[in-house]
């Protein structure tokens, strides 16, 4: 009844010979353990590595700049920012396009990684119905695009600082690093969660749309922390409780920290007070705690994703 | 021999709903009474396949196959029950899902061959094999909204016979491209059974299963019907088809004179009535193996009786009888004058029999019409079209229309 396994033709890589007792043995049922799905996901790393390449081949295909436009769409976003509140709204911080460009760095990383994550199952629908991957990685491939565009827009950065001849604060370099991280961790954490609920609820795209709105403006990114008004203590514990509050609090720490010292004297003369007051221990706890409410959230976003996993082929 | 596919007690249940509430306003308008109906897709499936094997599975069209399918590949996952894989496996449900339009060939076959689970090394090892076998060459570098449809499933197919699974599951794709491209896909299915790699085929079309499966499961209804070598499970296919009544034109019920009652429909185009004196008054198939069975196996006779009612004498009459294939082919027609016999009608009732003693044809549903005629002449007293229709299921391995006697001696040549 059964064939005879016979030797491969010199067919195939070696690593699959013939050899049969010693394959890897696979699972499927209705509940996977979570270090199983990990160690999948870790598996298809590079598959994660081909679909930001394709996003990024994709999005600005056919159009006349291409690829420039990954590089003029953030500039003149911070052009309009820039006008809107330095001309309109008379902003006299000294050298807000740098300080903008500070925040809004930390904040498209976070923003672009969402948008385009909560309705990336449904517009992936084909694949998640016809092939067995590890789906998780489709809206950790937005965070990964969101991450290629951070690097562009830090290129252009690195021509703003020159332009303004302002250094970054070197002494807080580790701590941007470490803010980067943090940014990423929380982005992916929300993604898969967000892309999951979106199946089942597909209010979950418009209605992040709009959350992130709001969103942009409670961290200081067009706005002074030092200006920020709200006196009551439960307010203010509620306001510091953002965690973006906190990464793009420490990019402008070192991005912009050289402008104005916290809480010195202004380069231009007058006294401004900018940033926070803070000494560095305390910015590395805020990020360290965002860092650690990031990884809480991704493992929340990888049950809550495996869960719901099994039933999105009929879903969709 | 270990088991490259472990099947345990699967069951997979889906939610019909009768309308799918995905907003959040329907769902809270309709929130607690979302109307659905569970149906099961696949009830306890046990099923075991050991390395190497080729099975197939058959089943009509909602029978559950193509879950089962999906649940082997972890695209559904089972609501109780688990399967066990052993090896790598790909999965060919649709050949280029996941083809990005904008991008060129060369991209897709990565990101494609990267989705099925090959890493990147193996993708550039076989791309020129991948290239050359979906004969796309001089496009490679095109974006494939340009291709042709022949062209994107040839990309898709060639993707994913190039992954070199240990596992190869198939749903209905064998017949893309031109017959030429067919052609070529058989043989790498041959050649992968060569190997010794294990395939899984789904599909509804019985001589390729018997062409190329060592064991065929059935299925209906989400429950596995049978599991045995191809010729039998096509024929517990087509019992079942008969047995629900699903088959194309169901013979009607058995009864334990193994004949076919043929209910002359007044509404339908026959019989024609040419003459007065000779009328039809029942027509039936003699099958030798019922009741039991509503099928002839290939190298059976069958018996066709046909009733006349005779008003008055006719002299020379020639009883005819043509035998058509499933897609309308005439397969045979003769009547008694043309073997030399000659008849004459005398008033009352009388029976003509039609009498094949062997039929030499394989797999198919053939139809039988009958008729009265002047011997000679093209003056038809009656006839009946069809007088009925029978099914010939061949246990064996062999494909096409008929059977013919056939020997394979092998002599050892004497040298000079």
């Amino acid at each position: 009844m059964t064939a005879v396994a016979k030797p491969g033709l010199g067919y195939g890589p070696p690593e699959q010979e013939m050899d049969r007792e010693d394959l890897p043995q696979r699972v499927v049922s209705a509940k996977v353990p979570l270090g199983k799905r990990l160690v999948a996901l870790w598996a298809s790393r590079e598959l994660l590595g081909f679909l930001v390449r394709k996003e990024l081949k994709v999005r600005y295909k056919n159009s006349v700049l291409g690829f420039v436009w990954s590089f003029l769409n953030p500039a003149l976003v911070l052009l309009i920012y820039y006008v809107v509140f330095k001309y309109f709204l008379h902003n006299t911080q000294p050298d807000f396009a740098l300080y903008l460009f500070a925040g809004l760095l930390a904040w498209n990383l976070f923003n672009n990684s969402l948008l385009s994550a909560s309705g990336v199952l449904v517009s992936h629908a084909g694949i998640v119905k016809k092939v067995a991957f590890s789906r998780e990685i489709l809206a950790l491939a937005q965070v990964g695009t969101a991450i290629c565009y951070f690097f562009f827009q830090t290129c252009i950065l690195v021509v703003f600082l020159a332009g303004f001849q302002v250094l970054p604060d070197f002494t807080y370099v580790p701590l941007l690093l470490l803010a980067f991280v943090a940014d990423v961790i929380l982005s992916a954490g929300l993604a898969v969660f967000l892309s999951a609920v979106n199946v089942y609820l597909r209010d979950v795209q418009h209605f992040v749309e709009v959350l992130l709105v709001a969103l942009f403006f409670s961290p200081p990114i067009v706005y002074a922390f030092h200006g920020v008004g709200l006196t009551k203590f439960h307010l203010r514990m509620f306001y510091e409780a953002n965690p973006l509050l906190w990464i793009v609090l420490a990019f402008q720490r070192c991005l912009y920290g050289n402008v104005v010292p916290p809480g010195g004297k202004a380069v231009t003369g007058g006294t401004l007070f900018v940033m926070p007051r803070w000494g560095m221990g305390t910015y590395y706890i805020g990020v360290g705690a965002v860092i650690v409410g990031g990884l809480l959230i991704c493992l929340f976003a990888m049950i809550v994703f495996g869960r719901v996993e099994g039933n999105f082929a009929e879903e969709l | 021999m270990s088991l490259a596919i472990d099947v345990q007690s699967v069951s997979k249940r889906f939610r019909l709903y009768k309308e799918k509430y995905t907003s959040l306003k329907e769902r809270i308008v309709h929130a607690g009474k979302v109307p659905f109906e569970e149906f099961w897709a696949l009830r306890d499936v046990e099923l075991e396949i050991p390395q190497g094997e080729t099975l197939g599975i058959l089943g009509r069209n909602g029978s559950g196959k193509s879950t089962l399918l999906k649940c082997m590949a972890g695209i559904l996952q089972p609501t109780s029950g688990q399967i066990l894989l052993r090896g790598h496996l790909a999965a060919m449900l649709e050949l280029g899902a996941g083809f990005q339009p904008e991008m060129s060939g060369r991209d897709n076959i990565f990101l494609n061959a990267s989705l099925l689970g090959l890493s990147k090394k193996q993708i550039e090892k076989s791309f020129d094999e991948i290239v050359a076998f979906a004969e796309l060459e001089p496009f490679i570098d095109n974006q494939v909204r340009f291709y042709s449809s022949g062209m994107y499933v040839r990309l898709g197919f060639a993707v994913a016979v190039n992954v070199h699974p240990d596992i190869l599951l198939v749903d209905e794709v064998l017949a893309v491209g031109d017959e030429r491209f067919q052609q070529k896909c058989m043989e790498r299915i041959q050649q992968f059974k060569q190997e010794g790699r294990t395939i899984v085929v789904v599909s509804h079309a019985a001589d390729v299963m018997r062409q190329i499966c060592d064991r065929v499961a059935v299925i209906d209804a989400g429950a596995l019907i049978s599991v045995a070598a191809p010729g039998e499970a096509i024929r517990a296919f087509r019992d079942r088809l008969i047995e629900t009544g699903d088959a194309a034109t169901p013979l009607p019920a058995v009864e334990e004179t193994g004949a076919v009652p043929l209910v002359v429909d007044p509404t339908g185009p026959v019989p024609v009535v040419a003459d007065r004196r000779v009328a039809i008054t029942g027509c039936r198939l003699e099958l030798p193996g019922a009741p039991e069975r509503a099928h002839v196996f290939p190298g059976e006779g069958i018996t066709i009786a046909l009733d006349l009612r005779v008003r008055a004498r006719v002299p020379n009459v020639a009883f005819g009888c043509a035998v058509f294939s499933d897609n309308g082919h005439l397969l045979f027609d003769c009547d008694s004058t043309m073997i030399g016999e000659r008849h004459d009608l005398e008033p009352g009732p009388s029976t003509v029999l039609f009498e094949f003693t062997e039929l030499p044809l394989l797999d198919g549903r053939y139809t039988v019409n009958v008729r009265v005629q002047e011997a000679g002449a093209g003056t038809v007293y009656a006839r009946q079209e069809p007088a009925g229709t029978f099914e010939v299921v061949n246990p064996g391995r062999a494909t096409g229309l008929v059977t013919l006697p056939f020997r394979v001696n092998l002599k050892p040549q004497q040298l000079g």
